[in-house]
């Protein structure tokens, strides 16, 4: 559910980079006031451990079709939420950066929706609230399941919020939602069991492994849990205000696509230079018969709408081409200018 | 994907940005901003438009040529990654049913020229942030972010993961090939033997981890670690930075296609 | 000025679950000395080692080095005086180039940039790696990384240089240029191995450990061929001294 550069908006992205941002520096900070120094390679090879453990894949029951683990959870209950913040943070960087998954812009987006849920709300406030010291297999079984879907279900939801309130996407919000939180909900299960497993199967091969570091763990409890959620609520507040800002200066967010659905409006295309003499073009030129340009009168009374672009021109076709073509050949020159400077 | 190719994907994107071009040269703070400009600037185009985002190619194809970078890498990981922008927006065409023009009898609707637009948004972007990569060295981007005053804990773990994400691979397709030669066709492949397989190398990591924290006592560790700089801003980061932001610029602001196209189309009228 | 640098009285070791590992270990190391500790799968090799420059503790008995007794107050300055180079390189080797690798034990002993520089320099030298100091390890051979990591505790100046199995990963060739290596230090060596040979090649002394406890101690030449004793703790003659 990595979210796509292509998919955002500069505002909705810069917004999402700005909390990730002061996310990221939050609990550096937090780290670095009682760091024990063992985390350090300890979180390292950790980062490196969900990348690999990523490569393996297992058949998913019943559907005879392969899955991989996220680990946002698992890294949450070995490190406590602030070293798995970061470690979530810093596998989705190298994600974004070696396999493209997401983009540079997305990845602010990318560290919310999968490191901020798992770390400082899943794991602090569910799991953390059911699992006490030595708990059952059952309670662990339980509290993993329960905090690994509601991570995912936020995380799916935000990835709606954030494609929706880009504007970019035709899906109404309902459907998206229907798309998206089912399929979240059957991926959070598999891996909430599967995240169980894991930390049961650990604990009965290395029990210090998962008890020990309660100290470092116990920074999420008391004091600072508070403080974190005051500020995320702020954060929350501050993104709801730009994205609100955003809907109501760019009305082609939430409100408009719903409009659309219900088929009230058409599009109409912004006045240029070019259409009309296109329009005279075609007219003398009959090589398009039934072409027919929207009606243009509406503009005057809502300006901001978008223009219909002129690639679906002719004018629009041939420009695009010459442009093409002289990318082509820059990177041609630019190829051979190289071989020759190696020659040389 | 498979594990594979994985391994061998990432190792070659590493090997390039070992290669001593002008873009390789280049600070990597600067590349880091400039792409990041880059991609801000295409994303900001409206859904409906396409024309104005293809004097951007220049940007990726200056990279992949004066990097010295095979096409082929870069198209082939573009393709792979596709899946989600390719989900999300083929469903524009669904619902955005308005006919914006009819070209030679055929109907074009708005979602198919937004989905158009979003699949050439995805291929500049990713294109970007790949080569951005395979030109500059992970090193120097850890430097860069350092410089650019990301946290330390940050800068850090970013180049702890990096170190080990190579010795963790090969430790990790050791444990699939016993898996595999052990199994046959799709059994061992089922969750209760991934749970064990995973957790065993989780315990070999933390034990990894005592042992390289116990190297890093036996020198002198006592909590700090000092980045590396390398790198110094010379008059070229300042030329590039200036000359590519300011392409940009002209590009969002001037649609170089439609003032092409009407060129043409009076002189061919 | 006594001429032992290393000595060991009487120590025991138990790990948290209650392994003894160690059971009353004695024994004096000279100036100079080259040491080989060879010993049975889990006799307690590495644990001995650990207890060397604390990164473990003796439950009871006492580890000195030089005139100083390791303890929790002395245990910097004992970590700067025995270089340990560990079993796996890829553990040793944990920054991001060869370079900040060798520099990193230079550096937490507040040395100058100036003086890290020479330091980093001479060190890749001995180990004829100096070519190397702008790769990152994922891009150096098995080889060089054994050498490096070698070179990241000469850089420390070590009085003693402890060494865990150093060969094991090697092919025939590294590890021919491993030896030549050893053998070209100066330093107070002690090194655990199960390659007889390669003991027998550097070392002049061999101490044979079995349940933590010693099991022969003396000239290498004397124990490595006494066919008995080795066969009474799991291990052979040297293949260069096996009859075929």
């Amino acid at each position: 559910m990595h979210m796509a550069d292509a998919l955002l908006s500069p505002a909705v992205g810069g917004t999402f980079w700005a909390g990730s941002i002061g996310a990221i520096a939050y609990a550096s900070r937090k780290l670095r006031e009682n760091l024990d120094d063992r985390l350090i390679p300890l979180m390292g090879v950790l980062g490196a451990f969900i990348f690999a453990g990523q490569m393996i894949n297992f058949t998913i029951p019943g559907t005879g079709s392969s899955g991989h683990i996220g680990g946002g959870m698992l890294l949450a209950v070995l490190l406590g939420p602030y070293a798995a913040f970061i470690v979530i943070a810093s596998v989705l960087t190298i994600q974004a950066l070696f396999f493209a998954d997401g983009g540079l812009l997305a990845l602010g987006a990318n560290i919310w929706n999968m490191g901020i849920y798992p770390a400082f709300i899943a794991y602090p406030l569910i799991y953390k609230a059911i699992v006490k010291k030595n708990a059952s297999n059952k309670v662990i079984t339980i509290a993993s399941v329960l905090s690994v879907v509601i991570g995912l279900q936020l995380g799916a939801l935000s990835v709606v919020l954030e494609t929706k309130l880009s504007g970019i996407t035709e899906l109404p919000f309902g459907t998206f939602l229907l798309l998206m939180q089912p399929i979240h909900l059957a991926i959070g299960l598999i891996e909430g069991f599967v995240t169980a497993g894991i930390v049961i199967y650990v604990r009965s091969l290395r029990p210090d492994i998962v008890d020990d570091l309660e100290g470092v763990k116990a920074l999420s409890t008391g004091g600072s849990l508070k403080k974190v959620i005051i500020v995320l609520g702020i954060l929350a507040v501050l993104t709801g205000g730009v994205f609100s800002w955003f809907a109501s200066t760019y009305p082609d967010g939430l409100e408009w696509s719903i409009e659309k659905i219900y088929g009230k409006s058409g599009v109409p295309e912004r006045q240029n230079p070019i259409s009309g003499t296109l329009t005279e073009i075609q007219k003398k030129i009959a090589l398009l018969p039934d072409y027919s340009l929207p009606a243009t009168g509406k503009e005057e009374e809502k300006p901001s709408w978008p223009a219909v672009d002129t690639i679906t021109s002719l004018s629009g076709i041939l420009g695009g081409i010459m442009v093409l073509v002289v990318v082509v050949i820059f990177g041609i020159g630019m190829r051979v200018l190289r071989k020759k400077m190696r020659k040389t | 994907m498979t594990f594979d190719s994985e391994y061998f994907n990432i190792g070659y994107l590493d090997s390039l940005s070992y290669k001593d071009t002008f873009v390789h040269r280049l600070d990597p703070r600067v590349k880091l901003l400039v792409s990041f400009v880059f991609i801000l600037f295409v994303v900001s185009f409206p859904k409906y438009d396409i024309s104005g985002l293809i004097p951007f190619f220049i940007y990726p194809v200056f990279l992949l040529t004066a990097g010295d970078i095979p096409l082929r890498v870069i198209a082939k990981k573009v393709l792979v990654v596709s899946p989600f922008a390719l989900f999300i927006g083929i469903f524009n065409p669904l619902f955005d049913t308005n006919v914006l023009l009819t070209l030679y009898g055929i109907s074009i609707t708005g979602g198919w020229i937004s989905f158009m637009s979003i699949m050439v948004k995805f291929t500049l972007t990713v294109s970007t942030a790949l080569l951005l990569i395979a030109a500059t060295s992970f090193l120097g981007l850890c430097e860069a972010l350092e410089r650019l005053k990301l946290p330390k804990v940050f800068v850090i773990q970013l180049l702890f993961l990096y170190r080990y994400l190579f010795v963790l691979l090969e430790e990790t397709f050791r444990m699939l090939r016993a898996r595999d030669a052990r199994s046959f066709g799709k059994k061992g492949r089922d969750i209760k033997t991934f749970i064990r397989l995973i957790s065993v190398l989780l315990v070999r990591t933390v034990e990894r981890a005592e042992r390289i924290y116990q190297a890093m006592l036996s020198r002198g560790f006592r909590g700090e670690i000092k980045v590396l700089r390398r790198h110094s801003l010379r008059f070229q980061d300042f030329l590039f930075a200036l000359f590519s932001v300011s392409i940009f610029y002209i590009f969002r602001h001037y649609n170089i296609v439609n003032i092409l196209g009407e060129t043409l189309g009076r002189t061919l009228r | 000025m006594s001429h032992h640098i290393l000595e060991l009285k009487d120590v025991y070791f138990s790990y948290p679950d209650g392994t003894e590992a160690l059971k009353g270990i004695s024994f004096r190391i000279l100036h100079g000395e080259s040491v080989g500790l060879t010993g049975a799968n889990g006799a307690g090799k590495t644990t001995l080692l650990m207890n060397l420059n604390g990164q473990l503790f003796p439950t009871k008995g006492l580890v000195s080095i030089g005139e100083i007794p390791l303890n929790k107050n002395t245990r910097q300055e004992i970590k700067r005086k025995v270089g340990f180079v560990f079993q796996r390189a890829n553990d040793q080797l944990f920054m991001p180039t060869v370079y900040e690798d060798v520099a990193f034990g230079p550096v937490n002993l507040g040395l100058t940039p100036e003086q890290v520089d020479e330091r980093v320099t001479n060190a890749l030298e001995t180990v004829g790696c100096l070519h190397l100091i702008h790769r990152p390890p994922h891009r150096l051979s098995e080889g060089q990384k054994n050498a490096v990591a070698i070179a990241t505790v000469m850089a420390m100046n070590p009085d003693i240089l402890v060494m865990d199995e150093p060969a094991s990963n090697l092919d025939p060739k590294s590890r021919r240029q491993l030896i030549n290596l050893l053998k070209g230090f100066a330093h107070t060596k002690i090194i655990a191995s199960h390659d007889l040979d390669l003991i027998l090649d550097v070392c002049e002394r061999c101490i044979i450990i079995k349940d933590g406890r010693i099991a022969a101690d003396g000239p290498a030449e004397e124990i490595l061929l006494n066919k008995t004793l080795l066969e009474e703790n799991n291990l052979e003659l040297p293949l260069s001294r096996q009859k075929r």
